[in-house]
C-alpha cells in the first residue's frame, strides 16, 4: 500500500499540521511519500526528506503553484496519483480548497476531517459541529482524506533521509489570478499549535479591550483566539476565529473570556485539555465544559489574572 | 446573467443534536429543520446581485427528500425566481450532488453558481469544489466578499492566515462564508408570492446520473463527555489550581 501526503508548509519548513497528518498516515500503514508543492519551497522539501518514515519526497516548485491555486494544485495531485491507495492532507484552508477537486477528478468521494483511523478504509469524523462522531467506511478504490490535526499527535520531524524527486509538470488552468493577500502578522504562536490559548468573545466589548488578553498571552506564551461574534463585531481579524467554521484547536490550556460557549464555538475547542471560563453570567453554557469556572466581570478579573501570573 | 444557488435542508443550527438509540444516525424526528445557514447567505448574495442589476434570474436547487421543497419556498420568498427540486430518498453524497449540479450547470449555463461553504449537518465542505472540478469552472471558496465585473468576479476569501483576494474568470463557482452578508427575512407578502413561483421536480435519473455510495456509514456515536468542572471563587484560586492541580502554567 502507498500513501501520498500533500504537505502544508511555509516554503522553509513543514507546518505542524503536516506532521499530525503524517501520524494518521502511519496509522493507515504503508509506504508514505510527501508532496511539497508551491513556489520557492525547496527548503520545505529538504525538511520533509528528514522526517522519519518517509519513502520519498516529491517537489513541484513552480510559479503556477504560487499560493496553492486550487485548480493547479489539484491537477498536479491527480497527475501523480497513480499507484497511491490513499491521498491525504491536513485539514487546513489550502487542502480544504484543493482536495475535494482531487476526489471529484478521480471520481471518488472525500472523507473530511478524519479524527481517528480504525483501519485502512474506516475512519471516524465529527458531524453536526462535533455533536456526533460518524464511523465511515470508504467504498472507493482510492481514499481521499483530510486529517484534523487535533485527532493525532505530531510525528517527529527528524530521523529520516528520503530522496527528493523533482517534478516537472507545469499545470495551469488559467482561470484564476491572485490579486492580493492580507496576512495577519503576529509574533505569537499559531492558534492551531499553541500550548495555551486565551480567547475573547462579544463580552470584550471593544477592539481595544483585546489588549488585556494580549498582556495575559505575553505572560503565558499563549495565542489569542476569538468567537465569531468578536470577529463579526470587528474586534479582531477572521483568522482568529475558533469553532465549527474557524480553527479547530486543542491546547493544554484554553481560557475563554466573555464568551457564552455556543455549540459552534465549542466545536472548535472542546477537546482542549484544561478549559477555563471567565464570564459574569453564572448560567453561561461555557461553564458546562469548563474545568475551572470563574463568575466575574472580565474587566476586573483579566487584569487581576495578568498581575497574578 | 443567470445565477444558480444551492440550498440544503438541514437541522436548525440552534437544535442540540442527539444520537439515536441504535447509534445509526442522529435523531431527526420532530426536530426543527431549516435552510443551511451558509446557503441562506448564498441566496441573499444572489438577490443582492439581482437588485444591483448584475443578475437576471435566480434559480435555486435543492436535492433530497420531498420536504426540501419547504427550503426552496423559503429561498423563493427571499427573492429567487424559480426552483428545481431533485427528489431522492437515497442519501446523496457530495460527489453525486456535484454530478447532478454539473448537469444543471450545463443545461442552464449560469454565470455564477453560489453555494454554501459547508453543510452544518455533515460538515463536509467539499461539494462546491467538486462541482468546480467537474465543470472546469473557476473556483472561489470561503468567500466573504464578491465583486462581479464584466468577465471576471473578484472574491475575498477567508483563509488560515488572513484574507486573500482572487480574480476568477466567469462563469465561476463560489462557496460562501458567514461574513459575506446578513440574510434578510422573507416578508409575509413575499412568502405568499413564493407559493406561486415555479418549482420543477426532477430525479437524479432525469439527469442521467446514477447515484452511487462512496462511503458506508457504520455507526454514529456521541462524542466523549467532558467531566463537569468546578467554580473557583477568585482569580487567586484560579491561578493556584492551574499551577498546582492542573499543572498547566
Ligand atoms: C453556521 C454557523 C457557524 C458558526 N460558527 C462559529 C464559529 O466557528 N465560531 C464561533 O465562535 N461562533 C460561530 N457561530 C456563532 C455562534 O452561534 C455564537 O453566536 C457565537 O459563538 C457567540 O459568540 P460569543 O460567545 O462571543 O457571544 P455571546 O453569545 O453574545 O456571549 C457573550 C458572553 O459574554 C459575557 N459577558 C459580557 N460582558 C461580560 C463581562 N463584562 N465580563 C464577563 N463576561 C461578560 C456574557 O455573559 C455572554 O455569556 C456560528 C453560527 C452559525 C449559525
Ligand atoms: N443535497 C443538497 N442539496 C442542495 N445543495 C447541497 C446539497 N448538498 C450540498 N449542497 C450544497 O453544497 C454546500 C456544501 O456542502 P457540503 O460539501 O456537504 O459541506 C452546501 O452548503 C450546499 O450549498
Amino acid at each position: 500500500m502507498a500513501i501520498l501526503l500533500i504537505a502544508e508548509h511555509d516554503n522553509s519548513v513543514l507546518k505542524p499540521a503536516t506532521l499530525h497528518a503524517l501520524t494518521a498516515a502511519q496509522e493507515i500503514g504503508g509506504e508514505i511519500d510527501i508532496l511539497v508543492v508551491g513556489v520557492g519551497c525547496a527548503a520545505a522539501a529538504d525538511h520533509a526528506s528528514k522526517v522519519a518514515g518517509v519513502r520519498k519526497v516529491l517537489l513541484a516548485d513552480n510559479a503556477v503553484y504560487d499560493h496553492e491555486i486550487a485548480e493547479n494544485v489539484a491537477a498536479l495531485v491527480v497527475d501523480v496519483a497513480a499507484g497511491y491507495d490513499h491521498l491525504i492532507a491536513p485539514a487546513v484552508s489550502n487542502a480544504k480548497n484543493f482536495m475535494p477537486r482531487v476526489a471529484a477528478l478521480l471520481d471518488v468521494g472525500q472523507i473530511s476531517d478524519v479524527i481517528k483511523v480504525e483501519s485502512a478504509d474506516t475512519f471516524q469524523r465529527p458531524i453536526y459541529a462535533g455533536n456526533a462522531i460518524a464511523t465511515v467506511q470508504s467504498l472507493d478504490t482510492v481514499k481521499v482524506l483530510t486529517i484534523r490535526a487535533t485527532g493525532f499527535d505530531a510525528a517527529p520531524a527528524e530521523g529520516g533521509s528520503a530522496g527528493i524527486e523533482v517534478l516537472g509538470q507545469v499545470l495551469d488552468a488559467g482561470v484564476s489570478r491572485l490579486v492580493s493577500e492580507e496576512m495577519a502578522v503576529s509574533d505569537r504562536p499559531e492558534l492551531t499549535s499553541a500550548r495555551v490559548i486565551i480567547s475573547g468573545g462579544r463580552g470584550m466589548g471593544d477592539k481595544a479591550h483585546f489588549d488585556m488578553l494580549d498582556k495575559v498571552a505575553d505572560k503565558l506564551g499563549a495565542a489569542v483566539g476569538a468567537t465569531r461574534a468578536a470577529v463579526d463585531a470587528g474586534f479582531v481579524p477572521n483568522d482568529m476565529q475558533i469553532g465549527q467554521t474557524g480553527k479547530i484547536v486543542a491546547p493544554e490550556l484554553y481560557i475563554g473570556v466573555g464568551l457564552s460557549g455556543a455549540i459552534q464555538h465549542l466545536a472548535g475547542m472542546k477537546d482542549s485539555k484544561v478549559i477555563v471560563a471567565i464570564n459574569k453570567d453564572e448560567d453561561a453554557p461555557i461553564f458546562q465544559v469548563a474545568d475551572y469556572g470563574l463568575v466575574a466581570d472580565l474587566f476586573e478579573a483579566v487584569p487581576e489574572l495578568e498581575k497574578a501570573l | 446573467m443567470k445565477v444558480l444557488v444551492t440550498v440544503k435542508r438541514v437541522i436548525d443550527y440552534n437544535v442540540k443534536v442527539r444520537v439515536n438509540a441504535d447509534q445509526t444516525d442522529v435523531d431527526l424526528k420532530n426536530v426543527k429543520m431549516a435552510v443551511n445557514p451558509f446557503c441562506e447567505i448564498a441566496v441573499e448574495q444572489a438577490v443582492r446581485l439581482k437588485e444591483a442589476g448584475k443578475a437576471s434570474e435566480i434559480i435555486v436547487v435543492s436535492m433530497g427528500a420531498k420536504a426540501a421543497q419547504e427550503q426552496l419556498r423559503t429561498a423563493l420568498a427571499m427573492g429567487a425566481d424559480r426552483a428545481i427540486h431533485i427528489e431522492s430518498d437515497e442519501t446523496l453524497e457530495s460527489l453525486s450532488v456535484a454530478k447532478i449540479l454539473a448537469k444543471i450547470v450545463a443545461e442552464e449555463a449560469p454565470g455564477l453558481v453560489l453555494m454554501g461553504k459547508q453543510s452544518i449537518d455533515t460538515d463536509n465542505n467539499q461539494t462546491g469544489q467538486m462541482l468546480a472540478a467537474l465543470t472546469g469552472l473557476a473556483q472561489g471558496t470561503f468567500v466573504s466578499g464578491v465583486e462581479v465585473g464584466e468577465n471576471e468576479v473578484q472574491v475575498v476569501r477567508e483563509i488560515d492566515g488572513g484574507l486573500q483576494t482572487l480574480a476568477l474568470k466567469l462563469p465561476a463557482v463560489l462557496t460562501v462564508d458567514l461574513r459575506l452578508n446578513e440574510p434578510r427575512y422573507a416578508s409575509l407578502p413575499n412568502i405568499m408570492k413564493a407559493k406561486k413561483k415555479p418549482l420543477d421536480v426532477k430525479t437524479p435519473a432525469d439527469y442521467g446520473v446514477e447515484v452511487k455510495a462512496n462511503t458506508r456509514l457504520l455507526k454514529v456515536t456521541p462524542p466523549p463527555e467532558r467531566q463537569a468542572g468546578i467554580k473557583v471563587a477568585s482569580v487567586a484560586e484560579l491561578v493556584d489550581k492551574l499551577k498546582n492541580e492542573a499543572k498547566v502554567i
